[in-house]
C-alpha cells in the first residue's frame, strides 16, 4: 500500500496517528455501539425538557459515569468535564498505552467547545432567583466551574495530567480545531501525546435552545427520530446534543516504538474564517477551506472517498455547504457524502470528533454510514454520491474528509487515511 | 431544631457534600477533615447550605467552629435552637 500524499514524504516524528478513540453519542457511550447504531439507522434523539424552554428534543448520553470519576467530583465539576473524562479515560484505555508509566508531564490536553459557562451561570441565576437575587447565595464554585479552560482542566485533575491543557472555543468547529491543535503539538514537540478533540455539555443550558428558537432553527417533529433531517425538504432546524469524543493522537515514531495499533493517520487539515456574517455560512470559504486541506496535504479531490458533511438540519445551511461542496468535488464519481447529525442531532463542540470517529471504521469494513431521514431530498441538496437512508459498501475507503463549521465564520476541515 | 436534629441536618448537608462516603460512623469528635478529607471549597458548601436551608449567617472568623460535628453542633445550637424542625 503506497499513498502519494505529502504526510507519506515527512519522518515519522512528524507524523501525527490515532491510536485510542473514547467517546460518549446520544446512540452509543464507545466506538463499536456508535458505529453499529450508524450501520442500523439507529437515531439518539429523544423527547426532552428544560426549563423555561419546556418540553423540547435532545440528543442525550447515558454511560457509566461513576467508571472513571467520583460522585463527590461530579458533583464539583461540570457535565462538560464529566463527559470529557469519561472519553479522555476510555481513549487512554482502549489506545493500549502502559498509562501508569507514561509521563504525565509529557500529555497535552486540547478540547474543543462550543460554548462554555452558560449551563453553570444559568443554574446560578436560577437558584438565587429564591433568594430574591441576593449575591450572597451565589456558589463559590462558579468560578472554577465556568473558566474557559475547565473542561479540559477537570480531565487533567482527574487523570493527573500535568502537561499543557487547552480549551478551544471554536463554535461548532470545535471538535476538529482540538484535533489539529492536538497534531500541531505533537508536531511542535510540546507533547508526546495529545488528548485531543471536543465535548458538549449544550444540552444543559435552555439559552440555546431559546436562541435557536427564536431564530428559527430549533427542529421539531412528533417523532424524536425524526427531527434531525440534514438535506430533506421538510429540515426545520437543528436538534441540540450533548456528548464527547477524544482521541489518543502520537506521533508516528512513537505510535511504532510501542507497537500502538493505529487507527488512521491525519494528513491534513485546515481552519479558515468566512468574515462576512455572524451566523450565515460562506460557501466560498467553505470551498476555500477545504481545498485548502487538500492542497496542504497534497491531494486532489478525487483522493477523498468519504466526506462527512457538516450539514445541521437548517434550511440555509444544509444548502449552502452543497454550494461549496460541489464546488470542490464535481465529477468525483466514486466519492461518498454521509451526515452523522442526522442520528444523534448536532453535538456542538463534540460535533466534529464524534462525526469523523463514526467514519473511521469505515477503513476496515469499507461501508459508507447513511444520512438518515431523507425522505423528500431537497433538490438543492442532491449531491450526486449523497448515500441516503442505507449504508452503502464501496470498492475502497483511503481518505476519510471531515467538515465541520460554526459561528462566526468558522470552518475546519481534517483529513484523515487509512493506515 | 434540637442539637439531634441540628446533628441530622449536618449529616444531610455532608451526604450531598461526600456523596461517596460513608458517614454511617462517624466520630462527632474527630474533625471532619480528618475522617473525611474535606477541603476549603466543601467547608463553603456546608455555610451555603446553612445560609440557603436556614438563612443562618456564618462569619468568615467562624468557620473554625465547623472543625467536627461536636463542635459544629455547639456553635449552631444557639443561631438554630428557634429554627422549626421541617
Amino acid at each position: 500500500m503506497s499513498f502519494e500524499d505529502r504526510t507519506s514524504q515527512l519522518p515519522d516524528d512528524q507524523r501525527v496517528v490515532i491510536t485510542g478513540i473514547g467517546l460518549t453519542s446520544p446512540n452509543g457511550h464507545n466506538l463499536e455501539m456508535f458505529r453499529d447504531s450508524l450501520l442500523a439507522g439507529q437515531s439518539g434523539v429523544r423527547k426532552y425538557n428544560i426549563r423555561y424552554v419546556g418540553d423540547t428534543l435532545a440528543g442525550v448520553c447515558e454511560f457509566e459515569s461513576t467508571k472513571y470519576q467520583s460522585r463527590r467530583d461530579m458533583r464539583r465539576g461540570t457535565r462538560a468535564g464529566t463527559v470529557g473524562i469519561w472519553a479522555a479515560s476510555e481513549a487512554i484505555q482502549r489506545s493500549g498505552i502502559d498509562w501508569p508509566n507514561v509521563d504525565k508531564s509529557k500529555v497535552g490536553i486540547y478540547i474543543g467547545v462550543t460554548e462554555h459557562g452558560n449551563v453553570e451561570t444559568e443554574n446560578e441565576i436560577h437558584s438565587i432567583k429564591a433568594y430574591d437575587y441576593d449575591t450572597t447565595y451565589w456558589s463559590h464554585h462558579h468560578n472554577p466551574r465556568t473558566v474557559a479552560n475547565n473542561p479540559a482542566g477537570e480531565i487533567a485533575l482527574n487523570m493527573g495530567i500535568t502537561g499543557p491543557h487547552y480549551t478551544i472555543g471554536a463554535a461548532c468547529a470545535a471538535g476538529n480545531a482540538g484535533i489539529i491543535q492536538g497534531v500541531q503539538m505533537l508536531r511542535l514537540h510540546e507533547c508526546d501525546l495529545a488528548i485531543s478533540g471536543g465535548v458538549s455539555e449544550s444540552i444543559h443550558t435552555f439559552g440555546i435552545f431559546a436562541s435557536f428558537k427564536s431564530q428559527g432553527a430549533l427542529a421539531s417533529h412528533e417523532d424524536p427520530s425524526k427531527a434531525s433531517r440534514p438535506f430533506d425538504q421538510t429540515r426545520n432546524g437543528i436538534v441540540v446534543s450533548e456528548g464527547a469524543c477524544l482521541y489518543v493522537l502520537e506521533r508516528l515514531s512513537d505510535a511504532k516504538a510501542r507497537s500502538a495499533n493505529i487507527i488512521a493517520e491525519v494528513v491534513s487539515y485546515a481552519i479558515n474564517t468566512d468574515a462576512t456574517d455572524f451566523v450565515l455560512p460562506n460557501p466560498e470559504r467553505q470551498a476555500q477551506c477545504v481545498n485548502l486541506a487538500l492542497s496542504r496535504g497534497c491531494l486532489t479531490a478525487d483522493h477523498i472517498d468519504i466526506v462527512s458533511t457538516h450539514a445541521t438540519g437548517t434550511s440555509s445551511g444544509d444548502s449552502q455547504e452543497c454550494i461549496a461542496l460541489r464546488n470542490v468535488f464535481q465529477g468525483c464519481e466514486n466519492i461518498r457524502f454521509n451526515n452523522t447529525k442526522s442520528f444523534i442531532g448536532h453535538a456542538m463542540g463534540a460535533a466534529g470528533a464524534l462525526e469523523l470517529a463514526g467514519n473511521l471504521p469505515s477503513f476496515q469494513d469499507r461501508v459508507c454510514h447513511a444520512t438518515i431521514n431523507v425522505d423528500n431530498l431537497d433538490p438543492e441538496c442532491a449531491l450526486p454520491g449523497l448515500v441516503i437512508n442505507q449504508p452503502q459498501e464501496l470498492p475502497k475507503v483511503d481518505y476519510i474528509l471531515n467538515n465541520s463549521f460554526g459561528m462566526l465564520g468558522i470552518n475546519s476541515v481534517v483529513i484523515v487515511r487509512r493506515f | 431544631m434540637t442539637p439531634a436534629e441540628i446533628r441530622d441536618e449536618i449529616l444531610d448537608i455532608l451526604s450531598e457534600i461526600t456523596p461517596d462516603e460513608d458517614l454511617s460512623g462517624l466520630d462527632d469528635d474527630k474533625s471532619f477533615r480528618e475522617q473525611l478529607e474535606l477541603d476549603s471549597m466543601d467547608f463553603l458548601d456546608i455555610v451555603m447550605e446553612l445560609r440557603k436551608r436556614h438563612r443562618v449567617q456564618i462569619a468568615e472568623d467562624e468557620y473554625g467552629n465547623l472543625a467536627s460535628m461536636a463542635s459544629t453542633v455547639t456553635y449552631l445550637e444557639p443561631k438554630m435552637r428557634d429554627i422549626v424542625s421541617a
